[in-house]
C-alpha cells in the first residue's frame, strides 16, 4: 500500500501523467477538429467533400506516378510531365469533338500520343545529358515544358484560349442519402485502380519491372548486369507519360475547360504529392495523391476565401510534413556515406 | 621567385564598366536608343543582382534554391509599399508604412537576439538530462518542444512590444526629417531607404525560412522552396485581404517609377563588390567547401548550418534589393510577374552563366535579357507568338552543347582571387622518404 502511494508521488509518474496529458490534449484537438468541420456545415457536406477530395486524388495520383517514377530511375525532376498531362486531355478533345470518338478509344488515343511524345523528348533531350551534372537536365526539362506550353498555344496547333470540353458520355447524378455521386467519380475511380493494378503488375510482376527497379537501385551495376538500361529508362518514361495522358483525360472530363497552360498547377500539385508520399516510392506517391486532393477540396469547402488560398494550403502541408519527416511519408532516410 | 609585372586585375573591370555606364547613360542623352530599351537596360541590371543572389545560393554554396522569385517578390513589394505611402500617403502619414517596416524588422531581430540569448539550446539539453530518467525520449521531445515554444512567444512579445514604441519613435523622427529636407531630395533617400527595406525584408524572410529548411537534402530544400514561392504568389494575389492598397491580384498601380540607370547600376556594382569580397573572404572559402562536400567541411570544422543560412540571407537580400528596383522600374505590380514561370529566369542565368561564376552571371544576365527583349524586335509581324518556342529551343541547344555554362567557374578580371605571392616550400629528400618503409619492414 505505502509503495503504491510513494510511486504515486515519485517525480517520474507525475511527469509520464503530464506526457499522457499532452498526448490526450492533441488526440482530442485533432478529434474535436474533424467533429467540427462535420458540424460546421452537417456531416453530407463534410462526406461529400471527402469524396470529391479523393475524386482530385486519384487524379493527381496518375500524374503522380510519372513524376515519382522517373525522379526514381534518372533523378530528374520532370517539369514537362504536367504539360504531357495537357497534351492527352487536347488529344482526347479533338478525338472526342471533332472525329466523334467513345471514351475508351479517346482515352487509349491519348495515353498512346503521350507515349509517343513523351519517348521522343526523353530520345531528343534527356538522354545525351544522362552523365551531364543533374542541373542540365533540369534545365531542358525547363525548357521542354515552356516549348510544349509555348508551340501548342500557337494558333494552328492548339491556340491559347480556354476550350469547353465535350464529355464522351452523359452525366448521371447518384443522390445517396444527399451525397451526390456522378458516374465522372466512378469512372475516374475505377480508372485510376485500373491503371494502378496494371501498373502494379508491370512492375512487381515482370521483367521489366524487375529492370526498373534494379536501374533505380543502382544504375552501373544493373548494367553490369546485363540490363538495357537506356531502355529501361525510356520505358519508364513510356509508362509515366501512358498514365499522364490517362490522367488528362479523366481531369478534362472532371473539369470541363482546358487551355494550353492547364497541365502547370496540376503538374506542380502531383509533383508535391508524389513529394510527400516520398518520392520514389509508388505506394507513397499514391497516398500522397489523396492526401493532396483531400487538402486542395477540404481547403475550399471549409477555410474562408480557401477557393482562393488553397495552393498555399496545399503546400503548407509539404513543408509542414517536410519538417517533421524530410524525406516524405514513406521516404527512407536519406544515408550520408563517406 | 619574382613576380611578372602585370596590370592590376581592378582595371579592366572598372574599365569595362565605366564603358558599360558611360555608354548607355550617353546614348540615353543622345536620344539614341528609345526609352525601351533603356528600360531594358536597366532591367537587365536587376536581374543581374537578383541572379547574383542566386548564384551565391546556388553556385557557390551549392543549395539548391527554386523560390528565389519568392524573395524577389517580398523585395518589390515591401519597397513599393514604402515610397507609395510617402507619395500618396495612405497610412495617414507620408513615413508611416516606413516606420512600421523598419520597426517590425528591428523588433524580429530583437526577439531573435533575446530568444537566442535564452540558450534554448542548452536548456533543452539540461530538461532531457532531468527527465532521461523518468520519460520517454519522445516523450521528452514533445515536453520541451512546448517550453520552448512557450519561451520562444515570450521573446516575440519582447520583440513585438518593442517595435511598437520604436515605431511611435520613428514617426515623429521621420516626419520632422520630411518636413525640413527639400522634395527631390527627400525623393531620393526614401527611394534609398526603400530598396534598402526591400533588400532586408527579403533577407530576414529567408533566414527565417531558411532556418528549418536548409537542413533538408539537396533535391527536398528545392521542392520546399519552390512550395514557399508559390505560397508567396497565392498570399500576394491575395493580398488586399491584409493591405488593400496592395491591391491583390488586380495589381499595384502608382508606384513612382524612380529607378534610372544610375540607381540600377549603383545597386548592382554595390551587389558585385559585396558578393565578391564575400566570396573571397574565409567564409566564401568556407562556403564553397560546403558546395563541394558537405561531410568533408563538417570535419574541417567548418560550421556548415551557419554557412548555408549566411549564403541564403545575402542571397535573398540581392533578390530583395533587386525586386525594390523592379517596383520601381515599371510603377506596376502583379501577382502574376513573380509566378512558378518567371522563377526560373535567375535559375536559368545561372546556369547559362556557368554555376559559381559572378563573370559568367553578369553576362548571362545582360544577354539573357536582351535576347529575350531582342526577339520581341527581330521576329516579323504575326510572329510574335513564337517568342517562347524559339527560346526554349536556344535553352536546350545550349545545355546540349554546353552544360557548364558559358564560362563554367572561371573568373573574369578583378573577380578573380588574387593569388597568393609564389612561396618557396621546402621539399623533404625524396630518397630518404622512399628508403624508410622498405627499412622498417626488415625490421
Amino acid at each position: 500500500m505505502t509503495s503504491i502511494t510513494r510511486s504515486l508521488a515519485s517525480p517520474k509518474v507525475l511527469l509520464r501523467a503530464v506526457a499522457w496529458a499532452v498526448y490526450i490534449a492533441l488526440g482530442v484537438g485533432i478529434l474535436w477538429g474533424v467533429v467540427a468541420l462535420v458540424r460546421l456545415q452537417g456531416p453530407v457536406f463534410f462526406l461529400q467533400a471527402v469524396l470529391d477530395g479523393l475524386r482530385l486524388g486519384f487524379v493527381y495520383a496518375l500524374i503522380a506516378l510519372g513524376y515519382t517514377m522517373v525522379y526514381g530511375i534518372v533523378r530528374l525532376i520532370n517539369f514537362a510531365h504536367g504539360d504531357i498531362f495537357m497534351v492527352g486531355a487536347f488529344t482526347s478533345f479533338y478525338a472526342i469533338t471533332q472525329y466523334k470518338w467513345g471514351f475508351f478509344p479517346a482515352i487509349l488515343l491519348a495515353m498512346f500520343v503521350c507515349v509517343l511524345l513523351n519517348v521522343v523528348i526523353e530520345r531528343v533531350a534527356y538522354k545525351p545529358l544522362r552523365n551531364a551534372p543533374r542541373i542540365a537536365a533540369l534545365i531542358t526539362a525547363i525548357g521542354v515544358s515552356f516549348f510544349l506550353e509555348y508551340f501548342t498555344a500557337l494558333k494552328w496547333v492548339f491556340s491559347a484560349d480556354y476550350i469547353t470540353y465535350q464529355r464522351p458520355f452523359k452525366v448521371v447524378v447518384w443522390n445517396i442519402k444527399g451525397i451526390l455521386i456522378s458516374n465522372i467519380t466512378v469512372i475516374i475511380v475505377i480508372t485510376t485502380v485500373l491503371l494502378l493494378l496494371i501498373l502494379r503488375y508491370i512492375v512487381y510482376n515482370t521483367r521489366m519491372g524487375k529492370a526498373m527497379r534494379a536501374t533505380a537501385l543502382d544504375k552501373p551495376t544493373a548494367r553490369l548486369m546485363g540490363i538495357n538500361v537506356d531502355g529501361v529508362i525510356s520505358f519508364t518514361f513510356a509508362l509515366g507519360a501512358a498514365l499522364a495522358g490517362a490522367g488528362g483525360v479523366l481531369y478534362a472530363i472532371a473539369f470541363p475547360q482546358i487551355v494550353t497552360f492547364m497541365g502547370i498547377m496540376p503538374g506542380l500539385k502531383a509533383f508535391v504529392a508524389a513529394v510527400l508520399g516520398g518520392i520514389g516510392n509508388i505506394m507513397g506517391a499514391f497516398v500522397g495523391s489523396l492526401l493532396m486532393g483531400m487538402v486542395d477540396v477540404l481547403v475550399v469547402s471549409f477555410v474562408p476565401m480557401g477557393s482562393r488560398l488553397r495552393d498555399l494550403f496545399a503546400f503548407l502541408v509539404l513543408i509542414i510534413v517536410f519538417l517533421v519527416k524530410p524525406t516524405g511519408i514513406f521516404g527512407e532516410p536519406e544515408v550520408e556515406k563517406v | 621567385m619574382r613576380r611578372k609585372f602585370s596590370i592590376p586585375s581592378w582595371i579592366p573591370t572598372v574599365l569595362v564598366a565605366a564603358i558599360l555606364y558611360i555608354g548607355v547613360a550617353y546614348a540615353r542623352a543622345q536620344g539614341k536608343i528609345s526609352p525601351y530599351w533603356y528600360q531594358v537596360a536597366q532591367l537587365a541590371a536587376v536581374m543581374a543582382i537578383s541572379s547574383l543572389g542566386l548564384n551565391l545560393i546556388y553556385g557557390f554554396n551549392g543549395q539548391f534554391s527554386l523560390g528565389h522569385i519568392g524573395f524577389y517578390a517580398v523585395g518589390a513589394y515591401g519597397s513599393a509599399l514604402i515610397t507609395k505611402d510617402y507619395l500618396t500617403k495612405w497610412s495617414g502619414n507620408p513615413v508611416g508604412a516606413l516606420s512600421w517596416i523598419v520597426a517590425v524588422q528591428i523588433g524580429l531581430l530583437l526577439a531573435f537576439f533575446v530568444i537566442g540569448r535564452m540558450r534554448l539550446g542548452a536548456l533543452r539539453r539540461k530538461m532531457r538530462d532531468a527527465l532521461s530518467e523518468a520519460l520517454k525520449p519522445g516523450e521528452i521531445g514533445i515536453i520541451s518542444a512546448i517550453v520552448l515554444l512557450i519561451l520562444a512567444a515570450a521573446g516575440l512579445a519582447i520583440g513585438a512590444g518593442a517595435s511598437y514604441g520604436l515605431h511611435l519613435l520613428l514617426v515623429q523622427g521621420l516626419g520632422r526629417l520630411v518636413a525640413i529636407t527639400p522634395k527631390p531630395v527627400m525623393e531620393q533617400v526614401i527611394l534609398f531607404l526603400a530598396l534598402l527595406n526591400g533588400g532586408t525584408m527579403a533577407a530576414l524572410l529567408s533566414y527565417l525560412v531558411g532556418l528549418p529548411l536548409l537542413r533538408l537534402g539537396s533535391d527536398y530544400f528545392g521542392i520546399a522552396t519552390l512550395g514557399f514561392a508559390v505560397m508567396m504568389y497565392t498570399a500576394l494575389q491575395n493580398s488586399d485581404m491584409v493591405i488593400p492598397t496592395m491591391k491583390g491580384a488586380r495589381g499595384m498601380v502608382g508606384i513612382p517609377r524612380w529607378t534610372s540607370w544610375p540607381w540600377a547600376f549603383g545597386a548592382l556594382v554595390f551587389s558585385v563588390i559585396v558578393m565578391r569580397n564575400l566570396v573571397r573572404s574565409s567564409h566564401g572559402r568556407a562556403m564553397i567547401s560546403v558546395r563541394e562536400d558537405e561531410i568533408a567541411a563538417k570535419t574541417m570544422g567548418v560550421d556548415v548550418n551557419q554557412l548555408k543560412t549566411l549564403a541564403f540571407t545575402f542571397g535573398g537580400f540581392f533578390a530583395g534589393l533587386a525586386g525594390g528596383l523592379y517596383a520601381h522600374l515599371y510603377g506596376f505590380l502583379h501577382p502574376s510577374t513573380f509566378n512558378m514561370v518567371k522563377g526560373f529566369d535567375p535559375l536559368i542565368i545561372i546556369v547559362f552563366g556557368g554555376l559559381g561564376s559572378m563573370t559568367g552571371t553578369l553576362v548571362a544576365a545582360f544577354l539573357f535579357t536582351f535576347i529575350i527583349e531582342g526577339l520581341r524586335v527581330i521576329l516579323p509581324q504575326g510572329f510574335e507568338d513564337w517568342r517562347f518556342v524559339i527560346y526554349p529551343i536556344f535553352l536546350l541547344l545550349i545545355m546540349l552543347l554546353r552544360q557548364q555554362g558559358l564560362l563554367g567557374t572561371s573568373e573574369w578580371g578583378w573577380f578573380r582571387a588574387p593569388l597568393p605571392p609564389a612561396r618557396e616550400i621546402p621539399v623533404p629528400d625524396r630518397t630518404v622518404v622512399r628508403q624508410q618503409p622498405a627499412a622498417e619492414k626488415e625490421s
